[in-house]
């Protein structure tokens, strides 16, 4: 496909990998913002392109990964009233809640339907209007757009038996306070492509400067992370700290301005809790005011009791770059895709579940995924 | 979650007259799916659009995406004539 496979192709991955080998001069620690860009690293063996002196962490951009324990809950409760459809990305299916899944509360008779766009949700209400369709708002900002169009749809059409259980979350506040904390060891970032798409790279720059960190807006495949990287790696070996733009083809300074103005329109900036990390002032979405007869929890009054994480899973420390998914002690053992103990370890963006993936089966002996018609290395 | 697909434009569908939007049918390599303009209102057919969960959010920009490989093969030459010397 175009704009796909001519960036998953080996030998200009090599080319790059050999100039930035080059570049290098002392040792530097980067962390990729998103899970989808976590996943192209393991899933192309990238690690094994880079020089040893760089040392890559995975940050907190899975949203399904950060979603508060209390809402998967509340998520479950609503499914299971007989009069909810309840609609869902396939990612949240799994996330364990504090008593089950959402897929094991369908499995027991809970009407929950996964779909790929929240117009899927939005035609399933008009569809049967004698139930009520709720829709897992989670996401990014690069998925705000598509669910604040929904509910302004929504308002427009007078579809009232739809509403959305928000679980919006914003990646600036959330580099912020890891950089913000005393033990991060983060020389530069690459910033989520996808979540720039939609908000510009603006907002970085007075992170950048603040913390003098240089922040590359990268894209998601093999090359343009290695290009990403050899930009970080340039300005961290000349002093410098700025925001720069790898995924050009894709990524404008001011961002998609329409998409701007309609999130602003349907949800207003709040504070929301982190799984695994906490509560981040200003982090998150919620309906506004004008919109809030389509919010899930005020439409049904479910109450999630007091709950906590498994003792064992460290997803906090794995979300903060702090760990690595290997230096857990229930990694792929106590903890695994069909059995995990942490949303890292479900999503199809988890870091947890990327080292379960692909990194076991490096290890195993067998070739990563970059495409080339050579015998590789 | 934050995944996004490039596919290519291939018609444009009638207009919501109410809400003003468009949508069109876009090609991902052979399947062909109903995505929404509403954040590309400058998109047009035979353009690429970065798609997430059926919204387009960015028209692709083909010179762009052209200039890493352009890069690259002058990184080439420029290696090339280092290792010939002056």
């Amino acid at each position: 496909m175009k704009y796909l496979d001519e960036y998953r192709d080996a030998a200009p991955a090599r080319q790059l990998a050999e100039s930035l080998r080059r570049l290098v001069r002392r040792p530097w620690t980067i962390m990729e913002v998103c899970g989808g860009q976590t996943h192209t690293i393991l899933k192309s063996g990238l690690e094994d392109l880079l020089p040893p002196e760089i040392t890559l962490v995975h940050g907190p951009g899975c949203p399904v990964c950060v979603t508060p324990l209390e809402l998967i809950d509340r998520a479950i409760a609503l499914a299971r009233l007989p009069e909810v459809i309840f609609c869902s990305f396939g990612d949240m299916l799994r996330v364990p809640g504090s008593r089950g899944s959402l897929l094991e509360a369908k499995a027991g008779g809970a009407d929950v339907r996964i779909v790929y766009s929240p117009l899927d949700a939005l035609k399933l209400a008009r569809a049967n209007p004698a139930r009520q369709v709720v829709f897992f708002a989670v996401g990014f900002e690069t998925t705000a757009p598509a669910n604040a169009a929904v509910v302004w749809e929504a308002e427009r059409q007078g579809i009232a038996n739809f509403s959305i259980l928000v679980a919006h979350v914003l990646v600036p506040p959330a580099m912020e306070a890891i950089l913000s904390s005393s033990n991060h060891r983060i020389d530069a970032f690459l910033a989520a492509g996808h979540v720039c798409t939609v908000m510009g790279y603006e907002e970085y720059e007075p992170i950048s400067r603040r913390y003098r960190v240089p922040m590359v807006v990268t894209g998601f495949e093999p090359l343009d992370l290695l290009e990403g990287i050899y930009m970080a790696v340039a300005q961290l070996e000349s002093g410098r700290a700025e925001v720069e733009n790898q995924y050009r083809r894709a990524v404008r300074r001011e961002g998609n301005r329409p998409a701007q103005e309609l999130i602003r329109e349907v949800f207003e900036i709040s504070p929301r809790k982190w799984r695994g990390i906490g509560e981040i002032p200003s982090s998150g979405l919620r309906l506004r005011e004008r919109f809030r007869a389509f919010d899930a929890e005020t439409r049904f009054r479910v109450a999630a009791a007091g709950v906590e994480e498994a003792a064992e899973c460290i997803a906090g420390l794995v979300l903060q770059g702090l760990r690595k998914p290997r230096e857990c002690s229930a990694f792929a053992t106590r903890c695994t895709p069909e059995r995990p103990l942490g949303a890292p370890m479900v999503s199809s963006e988890g870091a947890c579940a990327a080292y379960y993936l692909y990194g076991r089966r490096q290890h195993d002996g067998v070739q990563p995924e970059l495409s080339s018609g050579e015998s590789g290395r | 979650m934050c995944l996004a697909v490039p596919g290519k434009i291939v018609s444009i569908l009638e207009e919501d007259e109410q809400a003003g939007w468009r949508s069109a049918k876009v090609d991902f390599g052979g399947v062909r799916k109903e995505v929404s303009l509403a954040f590309t209102p400058e998109a047009a057919i035979g353009d690429y659009v970065l798609v997430h969960v059926g919204f387009a959010l960015s028209v692709v920009d083909e010179a762009e995406a052209q200039k890493i490989f352009e890069t690259l093969r002058e990184m080439e030459e420029l290696a090339g004539e280092e290792e010939r010397g002056p």
